[in-house]
């Protein structure tokens, strides 16, 4: 036994230490589930974000044309520019 | 062998010290209840969120407890019932359970308002302060009708489950509350009838210290009367149905026969027996709220009116 010999109080200090390590943890990942299910729902999210909001704009009636021809042409570029 | 006992004098305490802190039985009702009246409402939640509710409705209500023990640890002292809590046995400094108890406090209630919303985060700080500062600090010491007026502190939990979902308060979640609200005196007088605590000497008015036991058993079997209307005004509600009213008939005719008994007996029998019709009618109380929340649970399963 010897040195290994403690006494009772390091396992109570111990047991403190590890059961606020676990419910910090738990905490944790309380929080981050919280935020992947708020996201999914989405809901009550918009914040202010110094522009007009798309959502507040009234309807677009006749759509401009698609502008997905430009995106493929300027994607490549930018990585290209960037290697 | 010679041990060195250098810490004797100051108890350290465990993790299970700070967990004992925020009453765990008494939480384990709290938890239910909240659950019941947030999975019942009309407005679902996603099931992680409404675990996150649940779970700092329980925390909030355990730190009320921490507060509560914090005043209370001269009563707890002298009670023996309570004397090995945390701090009557000095394992947990009595400033440590107030910080406890207001650190808990501000977390359960803004995680509640972050988890569902703020009304049901309001309710929860509500309910806090009445069990903490109106029970504890201003009606236990000063009223027989501590336990009548406090026992809406534990009738809030279903209410709060409820705004968690909808947001507001609607005659189902106040007829939840009544649920509770009512039972808690004969649940509590019941205790206090075969307990024979030194309430007296911990400066506590209880009702059978301060208008004698007679007195108490005809509180017990009034309020069985003034319970049974409103379990089963529930029955008839929204969230009600045939199994729910079926239930609640049964148990409140059982409650009120065992109120009957009560009223019936003198001290004299109560002693002969060792009290074995107010303990087997405790025992029916506890019984009774359970099957109650259980009843709405399985009724919303099965479909509501």
């Amino acid at each position: 036994m010897g040195l290994a010999n403690e006494h009772e109080i390091f396992r109570r200090r111990r047991s403190r230490n590890v059961g606020l390590a676990l419910v910090l943890v738990a905490f944790v990942a309380l929080v981050f589930g919280l935020t992947v299910v708020k996201v999914q729902q989405g809901d009550m999210m918009e914040g202010f974000d110094h522009q007009p909001r798309v959502s507040e704009l009234p309807r677009d009636p006749a759509p401009a044309a698609e502008p997905a021809a430009e995106v493929p042409t300027a994607a490549p570029t930018t990585t290209e520019a960037s290697q | 062998m010679a041990d060195i006992h250098a810490y004797d004098a100051a108890p350290e305490a465990e993790f299970g010290d700070y967990v004992a802190l925020l009453k765990p039985r008494v939480m384990s009702l709290v938890v239910f209840t909240a659950f019941v009246g947030l999975w019942i409402a009309p407005i679902d939640l996603h099931p992680f969120v409404a675990f996150c509710a649940v779970l700092f409705i329980a925390l909030g209500g355990g730190a009320s407890g921490a507060l509560n023990m914090w005043y209370d640890a001269d009563i707890d002292a002298v009670m023996r019932r309570t004397q090995s809590r945390p701090i009557p046995s000095g394992r947990v400094a009595p400033g440590e359970a107030l910080a406890v108890g207001l650190a808990l406090s501000g977390i359960a209630v803004m995680m509640l308002g972050l988890v569902a919303n703020w009304f049901a985060a309001a309710f929860l700080a509500f309910t806090i302060f009445f069990y903490a500062v109106v029970y504890t600090v201003w009606l236990k010491r000063s009223t027989p009708q501590n336990i009548v007026i406090g026992g809406a502190a534990g009738a809030f939990p279903p209410m709060i489950g409820w705004a968690c979902a909808t947001g507001g308060i609607s005659i189902e979640s106040l007829l939840m509350f009544a649920l509770i609200f009512f039972w808690t005196p004969p649940h509590f007088w019941a205790l206090a009838l075969f307990m024979k605590e030194d309430y007296h000497k911990a400066g506590v008015p209880m009702l059978t210290v301060t208008h004698g036991r007679p007195a108490t058993r005809r509180h017990i079997f009034a309020y069985t009367l003034v319970l049974a209307p409103f379990a089963l005004w529930l029955g008839l509600t929204s969230v009600g149905g045939p199994v729910y009213l079926a239930v609640a008939v049964v148990l409140n005719a059982l409650f009120i026969l065992g109120g009957w008994r009560i009223l019936r007996r003198d001290e004299a029998a109560a002693e002969a027996d060792h009290y074995a019709v107010e303990k087997r009618f405790f025992k029916l109380s506890l019984i009774y709220l359970f099957l109650h929340f259980l009843a709405l649970l399985v009724q919303h399963g099965m479909g509501a009116w």
